[in-house]
């Protein structure tokens, strides 16, 4: 029978939610690095048993983890990420240069096809590589070396890399997201890049429809349609049907088109989930009302999904690596929060139930299909 | 043998428990413990002194013979109480919620 394995970080630590196909009854390990700020792990689709994990805290740094064993054992790999070259300077949040300066790794995107090689998306801004299962990690440095590189600038969170999608027909094309800098597509396999925000549009920024300085918060691809992306911006959720190269808005009938995450069904690539939050000040959802919102028309028309769902006096906030779809034959959606809340829906999204209710803050939620 | 006290949470992944015993070549200083303790756990690389500029964390303080040695140079030499082992030296994390 299936399994699926949902992996779960939190503010202090890591979790992993286990259960068979029916996703009825689940087994919750944890926490691991426990006190330690888990801002994502991943398994390799090429190795389910081959995890890797981001710890870090404010006082000891960063720290890189990697479980052969699907997370029953953990050893600690490669934590140095040192800028090629000169790291130069990004903008500051006054507008005044600042040095690029390494802080921590937000996600990790290992490669589809080898579990060795996984990316890893860090603040300050960059994209780094290893081939080595993690034991080493460079930078690919034409990413930051962008023209322009010295005029981004950090959203609240730093700036930082926090989105990375790999094209899974072209091993050479990889999507990322830097907050608040933008989207960007290289299709050399990281030696050139070139910034795909257009289309988009940010108030308060000088010109709106500016090149770069977009604060993207998510995007996600089906792997059927890798030229098909959506973006949930710090405003406006995005559609682009051309890898990038345009953006028109879908945000139609949602309560308020503010958020963090965004996904898409396992098995529908014009199915999408949102879950919208009231504002980029409050972070919470509006009327207190928990819901997610999906679409069947790949945007513009989305119905709230509640059934299951807190209603009432409900302010936590959904993160932007806090959603995730299984690939069973009824496609599973998970999502959790800074409540401590995992919900999953193994119906894609007609009613939920919590997982677990009382975990630290959650950061980021994956999951496992595993045969 | 320098004696070294670690915080909670880098024993933990260092998975040891208690003091680590440390053998230094020459003579004691920040510098040359902390190398030692790196050399023997190298997964305490960066947890303790920022891999770009080798400089203390600032969540972190050095404490020897119940003195901040924090903010002295890092090849001063620690007190002979430190280098003959009598003393620990003490990496202590700064208290703070969250």
């Amino acid at each position: 029978m299936s399994e699926v394995r949902v992996l779960v970080g939190t503010r202090k630590g890591a979790f992993v939610l286990a259960s068979d196909g029916k996703r009825e009854k689940w087994d919750v390990s944890g926490p691991h690095f426990a006190g330690w700020e888990v801002y994502h792990l991943k398994g390799s689709p090429a190795d389910p048993s081959r995890l890797y994990a981001s710890q870090s805290t404010s006082w000891f740094g960063q720290v890189m983890q990697r479980s052969n064993d699907a997370g029953k054992t953990w050893e600690p790999v490669g934590n140095k990420f040192e800028y090629e070259g000169v790291p130069g300077t990004h903008q500051w949040y006054d507008g005044t240069p600042h040095p690029w300066e390494f802080k921590r790794v937000w996600h990790l995107e290992p490669s589809p096809t080898d579990p060795d090689m996984v990316y890893a998306g860090v603040e300050d801004a960059a994209l780094f590589q290893s081939t080595d299962r993690g034991d080493t990690w460079h930078e690919l440095p034409g990413l930051r070396g962008h023209g322009s590189g010295s005029s981004w600038q950090p959203g609240a969170g730093g700036l930082c890399l926090h989105t990375i999608v790999l094209d899974p027909t072209d091993p050479k094309r990889i999507f990322v997201a830097i907050s608040a800098a933008g989207a960007f597509r290289t299709d050399d396999g990281g030696t050139t890049w070139r910034a795909i925000n257009r289309g988009l549009k940010s108030e308060g920024i000088p010109d709106p429809a500016a090149e770069v300085g977009h604060c993207v918060h998510r995007i996600a691809m089906h792997r059927s349609r890798p030229n098909v992306l959506f973006m949930q911006k710090h405003w406006d959720v995005m559609r682009t049907d051309d890898a990038g190269d345009s953006w028109h808005e879908v945000s139609g009938n949602l309560p308020t088109d503010f958020g963090f995450t965004i996904d898409v069904h396992a098995h529908q690539p014009d199915t999408i989930y949102v879950v919208p939050i009231k504002s980029d000040s409050e972070h919470y959802p509006p009327d207190g009302k928990l819901r997610v919102y999906r679409s069947r028309s790949g945007g513009t028309e989305w119905e709230p999904l509640t059934k299951g769902l807190p209603q009432r006096d409900c302010y936590v906030n959904v993160l932007r690596d806090a959603m995730a779809v299984d690939s069973l034959e009824s496609c599973g959606v998970y999502f959790g929060t800074t409540g401590g809340q995992v919900y999953a829906s193994a119906d894609a999204g007609d009613s939920w139930a919590p997982i677990v209710r009382d975990l630290p803050a959650v950061l980021s939620v994956e999951v496992q299909t595993l045969p | 043998m320098i004696r070294l006290v670690l915080p909670a949470h880098l024993r933990t992944l260092a998975h040891v428990d208690g003091e680590v015993t440390l053998a230094v070549d020459g003579p004691a200083t920040q510098r040359t413990v902390l190398d030692a303790l790196e050399a023997s756990y190298p997964m305490l690389r960066g947890t303790i002194r920022d891999y770009a500029t080798q400089r203390r964390r600032p969540y972190l303080r050095f404490f020897a013979c119940e003195e901040d040695v924090s903010h002295e140079l890092p090849d001063a030499p620690l007190p002979d109480a430190v280098a003959t082992g009598g003393e620990p030296f003490l990496v202590v994390g700064a208290m703070a919620g969250g």
